[in-house]
């Protein structure tokens, strides 16, 4: 059995990366949802994020800069992305849509291997997250503590812009049923656009905060976005609470496995997803057939 | 079987037999048409899945991966001398781990479906990489995988490899090529045209599924288990999402559906990667480039390479084929055969003598608060033509899915010939002999009209669920009988090889009535079957419908009282739900509170 401190130590560590999951997650099941699209090249864009970071920190030294222009950057690269390409999917079956999003991600992936090469690349922590807190318990990365109350933030963002505002109120509604909200007279395309545009954002946020903390390289992305999967499957697909749940659930997964027996901290995540499909197949926050 | 269908197995043995003779001059070396026929052994399977079910999973890295793994670990660690049946093995391990993961994945669809296997797929990857370390040699892999030995011959690398590879493509090409013209593969062919109307039919959409989510798990071992053996040497990488995702584009980029396609690609992938790293400036960009070309493919909703030379070649058949299809006579009235005596039918079990051909005791389905049919009870007698009516919404279409099974109900329950079948599924209350024709049309618009009714009678004659891989699926003469038969009953003979999505609407309707006649139900539901038909079709399937009255019972929901008036000997009237009136046509036309809910109204604003 492992000690308070280390299972205490572990269970924050949990939480900084559920809310990463978390933040991924839910730029990918507001899509979903929405959209009805599951996008495929989530990865990627999370990857494009972490790079958007690299080049505005590397040019600038400014954080708080390679988070504008990032943002700025991932907007565009959303908006071109759905009038380009998944516009033209809504009607298609959903294999299309996955089959042309994951070679979309290819070619993002590919792209910024061929103009930055495949080797890492380092981001620097910005000056105000350096150093090491003392948390009574356990002592932490200033930066990792302070991003877990950025993405809590912006988490909290994302459920005022879903929940207080009128696109959000359409973007509810649309998940419910897309063609009654064109039959009253919305512009879905152009809701439709937001929310793509949104989710691409949520993404690439989470890449640019994170750049500092993981190793920004071309690849990155995959895994990210198997665990972000797995967080809308327990979470309930096109569930923002679910995703956000999810999230912190996996992170916890992960992290306090680890604490046990570091060989199956992701084994874990994976195994408790096939439980859940088998005792409850729509998620904890999903409702039965609405995908 | 003719010798003209043997073409593409003709000309893949020649291939195979040229091409390394042929091919080494261009950049191939032995060891890379080995591996391009490891890709196409898996690709094999998975065309089979994706290609001919259409079921897209990302998972077959996990299946690829256990079969090399298992396969390495026994020869490695000397548990089995025999290379032989350490793939055997590694095979069979496979298989296992795809009716796992299959029983799980196949109860979801579409997206879910596709998740599933991408997550299953990593969680492979984590327990090859870190708890089954021991045995997998982890992030090193298993070098040392020794090569087979073939009587007094070892079969080193190289050609002698090369050799193995090629016979064994060539055999996995054969079988899944007579699977995909199997009985099994024409309803695989339907869950991907349309899974609900094949469930409908009578065929268990799951137990198919499930069955080509092991076969291509099958394939994927093997083809696992032998690049251990054609590199000595077993790599971690096996099990990455990498190689679900290149199988994917290889399959996308060489042809899906073609069988073929996936080994196309990945002689494109493999041959680009070998010879264009050494390119400065270039090398990075080959994958690049296939990705551009695979996003424009989905896009344009292209063939793929080999699909395009399979176009190429049978375009012009099939062009002329269509071309020679008769127009319809102008009035486009159906021939109906006399009586159809269709040799296959649903047997007449009835637990009673008397007992009713069908019959709904309490029915109701609820939504929440809205009772969308409450406390319905009535009796068909055998051999009736008994109809339902009522204004819109009074619930017919819901009733209808109720009898057969489609929705269950609320409350209450359902009887066919004193047999309850509440509970049972579509699936397996068509099988004990009730069909039905949907309000809406249900075909396969990718399949030829006799494909369509074919996959009917397979159902009857082969019941829900079989696994004749190695037969064809016109191969079966009471069923081709049937096909002949119901084809010909709703006067489509004569567009019997035409894809359904070219056929004009009132065809497709009479397509649907001939889809679930040749289920060879006893009770047959006809849900607005006259529904958008010109008046002149009116009357000719008005006299089908007495037709296949003859020797079965009809339950019909119409909306054109002359023809239900014409056609029923009992009418049961529903309004809003529930059980307004029943009687003969003369009392229902009687019937004050009839003709206030409903006739008086239709006469007024909706003229029939």
């Amino acid at each position: 059995m492992p000690s308070t401190a280390l299972l205490l130590s572990q269970a924050f560590n949990g939480l900084a990366l559920g809310t990463l999951l978390a933040l991924v997650a839910s730029g990918l099941t507001i899509i979903l949802g929405t959209l009805g699209v599951l996008n495929f090249a989530h990865g990627a864009l999370f990857m494009l994020g972490a790079y958007a970071m690299y080049v505005v920190m590397a040019h600038t030294g400014s954080w708080l800069l390679g988070l504008l222009a990032g943002g700025v950057f991932m907007l565009v690269v959303g908006v071109a992305l759905e009038r380009v390409l998944v516009r033209l999917f809504y009607q298609r079956p959903h294999e299309d849509q996955i089959l042309v999003t994951f070679g979309a991600g290819i070619v993002i992936v590919e792209a910024v291997r061929a103009y930055f090469g495949g080797n890492t690349k380092s981001v620097p922590t910005p000056s105000w997250g350096q150093g090491i807190v003392r948390l009574g318990f356990l002592f932490y990365p200033t930066y990792r503590l302070e991003l877990i109350g950025i993405v809590a933030a912006l988490l909290f963002a994302l459920y005022l812009v879903l929940y207080r505002t009128s696109i959000g109120l359409v973007v509810r509604a649309g998940i419910e049923d897309a063609r009654m909200v064109g039959v009253l007279g919305i512009n879905v395309r152009r809701a439709f656009l937001a929310v793509f545009a949104l989710g691409v954002l949520a993404a690439g946020a989470a890449g640019m905060l994170y750049a500092p903390i993981v190793s920004v390289q071309p690849d990155m992305g995959g895994s990210f976005l198997v665990e972000a999967f797995v967080v809308i499957v327990i979470g309930g697909l096109g569930s923002y609470p679910g995703a956000v749940v999810g999230g912190l659930i996996a992170g916890e997964i992960v992290s306090l496995t680890s604490a046990f027996n570091t060989a199956y901290s992701e084994v874990m995540l994976y195994a408790v997803m096939a439980l859940l499909l088998v005792l409850r197949p729509q998620g904890l926050f999903g409702s039965e057939g609405r995908v | 079987m003719k010798l003209g269908r043997l073409v593409p197995e003709a000309v893949l043995t020649a291939v195979l037999l040229a091409a390394p003779f042929v091919l080494v001059h261009v950049g191939f070396s032995y060891d890379l048409l080995e591996r391009i026929l490891d890709w196409g052994l898996i690709g094999l399977g998975f065309d089979l899945l994706f290609g001919a079910a259409g079921l897209l999973s990302f998972g077959q890295a996990a299946f690829y991966g256990t079969g090399g793994f298992v396969a390495a670990w026994l020869l490695v660690g000397h548990h089995l001398a025999s290379v032989w049946l350490a793939l055997a093995a590694g095979t069979l391990a496979a298989g296992l781990v795809g009716l796992g993961v299959g029983a799980l994945a196949v109860r979801r669809i579409g997206i879910y479906f596709t998740m599933i296997t991408l997550a299953f797929c990593e969680m492979g990857f984590f327990l090859e990489n870190s708890p089954l370390s021991a045995y997998t040699g982890g992030e090193n892999g298993l070098p040392g995988v020794p090569v087979p030995q073939l009587g007094p011959w070892r079969l080193t690398s190289g050609l002698p490899i090369y050799w193995l590879l090629a016979v064994l493509f060539l055999a996995g090409f054969v079988l899944a090529r007579r699977i995909r013209h199997s009985p099994f593969g024409a309803v695989l062919a339907a869950i991907k045209g349309n899974a609900a109307r094949a469930g409908q039919a009578g065929h268990s959409v799951p137990g198919y599924k499930l069955a080509v989510f092991v076969i291509a798990a099958l394939y994927a071992g093997l083809a696992g288990g032998l690049l251990g053996v054609i590199q000595s040497y077993m790599p971690p990488d096996a099990f990455s999402l990498d190689t679900s995702g290149q199988l994917v584009v290889q399959t996308i980029i060489g042809g899906v559906g073609t069988l073929i396609g996936p080994m196309v690609g990945a002689t494109v992938w493999l041959w680009l990667r070998d010879n264009l790293q050494m390119i400065p400036h270039v090398g990075a960009l080959w994958k690049l480039i296939l990705g551009l070309i695979f996003v424009v493919l989905v896009v344009a909703l292209k063939r793929g390479i080999a699909g395009e030379l399979r176009h190429l070649f049978t375009h012009r058949r099939r062009a002329a084929a269509e071309a020679g299809v008769p127009e319809e006579s102008t009035d486009g009235a159906p021939m109906p055969l006399a009586a159809p005596d269709l040799p296959l039918r649903a047997p007449l079990v009835a637990t009673r003598a008397d007992a009713p051909a069908l019959r709904a005791i309490g029915v109701s389905k609820f939504y929440g608060g809205l009772h969308a049919v409450e406390d319905v009870s009535f009796q068909v007698r055998p051999g009736a033509i008994h109809a339902v009516i009522g204004p819109n919404g009074a619930g017919k279409s819901t009733l209808f899915k109720m009898l057969s099974e489609e929705i269950a109900p609320t409350a209450g329950r359902v009887e066919l010939f004193g047999r309850p079948i509440t509970g049972l599924g579509v699936t397996r209350a068509t099988q004990l002999g009730i069909g039905k024709s949907n309000q809406l049309n249900q075909l396969f618009l990718d399949l030829s009209v006799t494909e369509n009714i074919r996959l009917a009678a397979l159902a009857r004659a082969r019941g829900r669920f079989r696994t004749d891989l190695w037969r064809g699926a016109d191969s079966i003469p009471a069923v081709e009988r049937q096909v002949a038969l119901a084809t010909a009953t709703v006067g489509l003979t004569h567009r019997a090889a035409v894809p359904v999505q070219v056929l004009p609407y009132g065809e497709k309707r009479r397509l649907e009535i001939g889809i679930a006649l040749a289920t060879g139900a006893n009770v047959l539901l006809l849900d607005e079957p006259l529904a958008g038909m010109s008046p002149a079709e009116r009357v000719a399937t008005r006299a089908l419908v007495r037709e296949i009255a003859r020797g079965r019972t009809v339950l019909i929901v119409e909306h054109d009282m002359d023809a239900i008036f014409e056609l029923a000997e009992c009418i049961t009237v529903l309004y809003e739900g529930r059980k307004l009136a029943e009687g003969t046509p003369e009392e229902i036309q009687r019937n004050q509170a009839v003709q206030d809910a409903y006739l008086g109204g239709l006469h007024e604003h909706e003229p029939a």
